[in-house]
């Protein structure tokens, strides 16, 4: 417990205070009359720095800090999913009961309910061997997360003395006692964790399992792996937000962790709002019973904002320690490394690029080595993983500074949203030329049991656009008079594969949602229309004529048939492009015969 | 530990004076935050704010300006209290200085009540999302860029452009259909010439709006740093009004450029680590606290809407102003030079505009079915004409396929019948909708990926035509 010292400066969200002998970097301390938290970010001597994570209005030199002897901490335990919290871990739910519409400061409601009673089941015996990261009993958490009460990291060797039967608990209620080297230790549904710190796992493993998004551009092209890390960079007006906001709902992942971080208040409205009437594609079930919530909007504290992806991505290793698919995504880590230059400006700590502070690129490293595909703590045989998705707000559109910049070089999924998509409503407007996807060749297996060519359709795909622009700029310089109707067919083909395939309606019930298998089959069809339309357009079809075939208006419909009744369209399209091209050929040589 | 407050006493304890900043000696009890009266050598009072607090010095930003003050006679006196604005809904049809000083020679209002000015962040779970569609009667942003109650949707435009003549147009036409409350009005200008207060105050006297507005106006010639507070000031006001009185607000602040100007100005006078620009690193979070005011509230009636107005530095959007602004409010409307100078009006380019609100506040019982997807539509339209627009130019109209050429032809239609509207012509959404179909017929129905067949067989004037002609027959 460390001695209460004293405030001799107030400037924003950060003050200084002397006589704090025996404080630690980043331990939480409370401050004057009004009981403001804050973190201490740098210790000179008995001189404190310290970063409000609430108003400071009011405070004045002279008034005490006393510190709490612990790190900002989070509660792990049953009760999470669901909620709605602030960066530091304040539901909102709560805070809205005690005081009304408006944040006050100096109001700190428990993170967890401390009231509701759970049902446990105990899952280890007395007398067992444990260590931590074993599951010591179950708790149905909602109806689509069934929550492992795990033992702490901290306890590597210990002896289940006592544990209770099957029974109703509160998240404090004694549930077990552990004979450790250092003595007995009892343990909770609950227990906290220091954000800043990452959770231990046993062992990394590669990223050979895709997230899947049902986006067809990202599934096809730009693929994502489960423990992976992607980058969404755009300016404003690109539909960053609501393509995080499909990731939420349609991603392949067990758990989504959703971090408002210094974002808009009315988008947050939406996503609270909206969120809880979305239901769980696989199990019918709300998607809030595996979903959780940070918001600290763009006028709350900037302090509590710098912590919020701390405590987002602590939540996140937990529950990837019960072996859960997990997926966060942070909108925006760009406010997130504003709040941190603002608090190093008043620090005023040495500035590098554009006034951030040095260590941006080691935060930003830190905060995404916290993803990954790992083999859990335990005796047990467990693998779950944490993919972080992170938007970047480009100043300026301008994907060289420092933010975009540090992020690309960690990161290795980039969806560039661009302008000119956005403008002309090509959604989502990822540009298929400047993204890319280091997860390509590691996931190239998994994508061969779908369909053997995966790798050569998606390359074609990409050749053809690639071609369509090369000759755009040809046409544009020479006239389009110049294209004979081969290179027209380029046109029409990759203008095809963009309005057919890679156009996708987030608000369409259902074109939002492609599933891996009917993605496949839509690309294999387009491309086996080109196919198709360059041998006929060499046995001396016209172009005119290939465009007119009805095959064209099924090809454009695909995107609107139901998933499940996919198989059918797809052989029936199949069908029709060999007999309509088959009857063009005819009609040709029909003419002329040969 | 409590230190007495210290209020009521004067202290001459001035050291230094640098910008609109005061270094004073402390003295014990000041809090951050908190509200100064600066008295001049001639017994002038000024509002200052304590914002930097050590034990040894405190720094104060003085809100009319530090011209006239001295080291040696010029005094302070701490308050123990926040800005505080008097509200009351005797504000209405009033006339404020931008530091919330009566200005119009009225009588003095009697508060209801006292409003710190900074207001606390809305919990982001209180908050209800804005889905009323407000019609402006203009068409291009109606049917393209919608605005709802509770956005904050600003209009990015540059200097010389007809920004007041769109602002107040807005202003005069806005309403949200079947219901009859029109919108209260309140106004904040910051750094704006005389004329251009004037104008706005004849133009609301001309509408007969001017009981239902309240005016906050910080001229050219006022202290740069007063401009500090007037949104604050302004925006106190409208929370107020809206979530007190549950009225519906519309909150225009005018010009943003001045007030980041002024923040950039306090910025380098206290020597702080520039950002982009020599704005300050902070500039983002502080537009944020401004911005971040508008909105809905579960369980009020009333909202407050906001449609800041910024004129963007050299016409670039990516300035910190324009950029930063962007990422905070939902949605730009932006004017265009170019359609400016061939003589558009309302000069606004549909394609870098935007409203992020849209999607909630039409559709069905909102506006009507199709105006989601034909707005997609036109904007594909828009841009594909544009392209094509410039294709010709390069290599003539001889490289295009007839197709192009319909584009073309939509364009030039498009700019000079749906775009283009006149200063007083309020067009119901209806019929902005059937006018963006009668323009989008000229292509042909094969274009239209973005809209579903069955809305086409609804909404296209050819078969409308049909429908027509077949109820007549039976």
């Amino acid at each position: 417990m460390s001695k209460a010292g004293t405030i001799f400066r107030v400037a924003g969200p950060f003050l200084l205070a002397k006589g704090m002998i025996g404080s630690r970097m980043y331990e939480l301390v409370t401050t004057g009359e009004a009981g403001v938290i804050g973190e201490i970010i740098r210790l000179e001597g008995e001189t404190a720095a310290i970063q409000a994570y609430e108003e400071t209005a009011g405070i004045k030199p002279g008034e005490k800090v006393v510190g709490t002897g612990k790190p900002l901490s989070v509660e792990l335990g049953p009760g999470l999913m669901g909620q709605i919290y602030d960066g530091i871990q304040r539901p909102l739910t709560s805070l809205e009961k005690l005081v009304g519409s408006r944040i006050q400061r100096g109001v700190i409601p428990p993170a967890l309910d401390q009231k509701k009673k759970w049902h446990f089941q105990p899952a280890a015996k007395k007398g067992a061997k444990i260590i931590g990261g074993d599951t010591i009993g179950i708790v149905q958490e909602t109806s689509l997360v069934k929550h492992s009460i795990l033992v702490p990291p901290r306890i590597n060797n210990g002896t289940v003395e006592r544990i209770i039967s099957e029974n109703e608990v509160t998240v404090t209620d004694p549930l077990a006692e552990i004979r450790t080297e250092g003595g007995l230790e009892e343990l909770h549904l609950m227990h906290t964790w220091p954000v800043r710190r990452p959770r231990p796992y046993k062992s990394m493993l590669p990223t050979d399992v895709p997230l899947l998004t049902g986006q067809r551009i990202i599934d096809a092209f730009f693929p994502l792996a489960k423990g992976g890390t992607a980058t969404i960079p755009g300016g404003f007006g690109t539909g960053k937000t609501v393509m995080l906001q499909t990731l939420a709902q349609w991603a392949d992942a067990d758990i989504v962790i959703l971090v408002g971080c210094g974002e808009r208040g009315n988008e947050m409205a939406d996503v609270v709002e909206k969120l809880p009437r979305l239901k769980d594609f696989r199990s019918g079930q709300p998607l809030m019973n595996r979903t959780i919530i940070i918001a600290n909007t763009s006028d709350m504290p900037i302090a509590a904002r710098e912590a919020s992806i701390y405590t987002a991505i602590s939540l996140a290793e937990y529950y990837r320690d019960m072996g859960y698919n997990v997926a966060l995504m942070a909108d925006s880590t760009s406010r997130w490394a504003e709040a941190l230059r603002e608090i190093s400006g008043r620090l005023e700590e040495m500035p590098g690029e554009e006034g951030y502070p040095a260590y941006l690129p080691s935060r930003l490293a830190d905060f995404y080595s916290r993803a990954g595909r790992v083999k859990t703590l335990g005796s047990e045989e467990r693998i779950g993983s944490i993919t972080a998705i992170g938007a970047v707000s480009p100043a300026g559109g301008d994907f060289s500074e420092p933010v975009t910049g540090g992020t690309l070089r960690i990161t290795k999924v980039f969806w560039a949203l661009d302008f000119a998509l956005a403008h002309r409503r090509h959604f989502p407007a990822i540009n298929w030329f400047m993204s890319y996807s280091e997860y390509m060749h590691t996931l190239e297996m998994w994508y061969e049991t779908i369909g053997s060519n995966w790798v050569k359709l998606r390359e074609e795909a990409m050749s053809l656009l690639k071609e369509e622009e090369e000759l755009r700029e040809i046409a544009s310089l020479m006239g389009a008079e110049i294209l004979g109707d081969k290179q027209r067919c380029v046109f029409e083909v990759a203008k095809m594969l963009k309005e057919y395939f890679l156009l996708q309606s987030a608000l369409h019930p259902i074109d939002m949602n492609c599933p891996l298998k009917k993605t496949y089959q839509m690309l294999h069809l387009i491309l086996k229309f080109y196919d198709k339309a360059r041998q006929a357009l060499e046995s001396g079809v016209t172009l005119a004529e290939i465009l007119s075939l009805n095959v064209k208006e099924d090809l454009a419909r695909m995107k609107i048939i139901r998933p499940e009744e996919f198989d059918e369209t797809n052989s029936k399209i199949n069908r029709s492009l060999d007999e309509q091209f088959d009857q063009l050929a005819k009609q040709s040589t029909g003419g002329k015969p040969a | 530990m409590t230190q007495l407050s210290q209020s009521g006493r004067r202290f001459f304890t001035v050291r230094e004076i640098s910008g609109p900043l005061l270094l004073v000696e402390t003295v014990s009890g000041v809090g951050f935050g908190e509200l100064v009266e600066v008295l001049t050598p001639n017994n002038e009072e000024r509002t200052g704010q304590v914002i930097d607090v050590s034990e040894t010095v405190t720094i104060i930003q003085v809100f009319e300006g530090t011209s006239d003050l001295d080291v040696k006679k010029t005094s302070v006196r701490f308050t123990g209290e926040t800005i505080k604005l008097p509200v009351s809904m005797d504000m209405l049809g009033r006339i404020f200085k931008g530091g919330g000083k009566l200005a119009d020679g009225g009588p003095e209002i009697i508060p209801e009540d006292y409003w710190d000015i900074h207001g606390a962040p809305i919990n982001p779970y209180s908050r209800a999302h804005p889905t009323e569609f407000i019609q402006t009667g203009i068409s291009v942003i109606d049917c393209m860029n919608p605005l709802v109650r509770g956005q904050k949707l600003p209009l990015f435009s540059g200097t010389g452009l007809p920004h007041k003549l769109l602002a107040s147009q807005i202003v005069k036409q806005a309403e949200v259909k079947g219901e009859q409350e029109a919108f209260t009005i309140v106004f904040a200008a910051m750094g704006v010439t005389a004329d251009e207060a004037r104008f706005f105050k004849e133009d609301f006297t001309k509408m007969g709006v001017l009981s239902r507005v309240v005016m906050f106006v910080n001229l050219a010639e006022d202290p740069a740093i007063e401009r500090i507070i007037t949104p604050r000031m302004a925006l106190t006001a409208a929370e107020y009004l809206a979530f007190e009185q549950d009225m519906q607000v519309l909150a225009i602040l005018i010009d943003m450029t001045n007030y980041c100007e002024a923040l950039r100005e306090i910025s380098a006078a206290r020597v702080e680590i520039p950002g982009r620009r020599g704005y300050p690193g902070y500039m983002y979070t502080d537009l944020a606290s401004i911005y971040e005011r508008a909105g809905r509230i579960h369980g009020k009636k009333g909202t407050v809407t906001q449609m800041p107005i910024l004129t963007m530095p050299d016409d670039d959007i990516t300035h910190p102003i324009p950029d930063l602004t962007g990422y905070i409010t939902e949605g730009q409307i932006i004017l265009d030079r170019g359609m400016y100078k061939r003589g558009l009006y309302p000069p606004i380019d549909p394609l870098p505009s935007l409203s992020r609100l849209m999607d909630k506040g039409i559709g069905t019982g909102k506006t009507r079915e199709d105006h989601k997807q034909l707005s997609d539509q036109l904007y594909y339209a828009y841009a594909e004409g544009k392209l094509l627009r410039e294709t010709a130019l390069v290599s003539g109209e001889a490289a295009l396929t007839s197709v192009d050429k319909l584009y073309l032809q939509f364009i030039d239609r498009f700019e000079a019948e749906f775009i283009s509207q006149n200063v007083d012509e309020d067009r119901d959404i209806e019929e902005t909708l059937d006018l963006g179909w009668e323009l989008l017929s000229i292509l042909p129905e094969s274009e239209f990926a973005r809209i579903d067949p069955d809305i086409i067989k609804k909404y296209h004037p050819q078969y409308r035509q049909r429908s027509l002609d077949n109820s007549h027959v039976s």
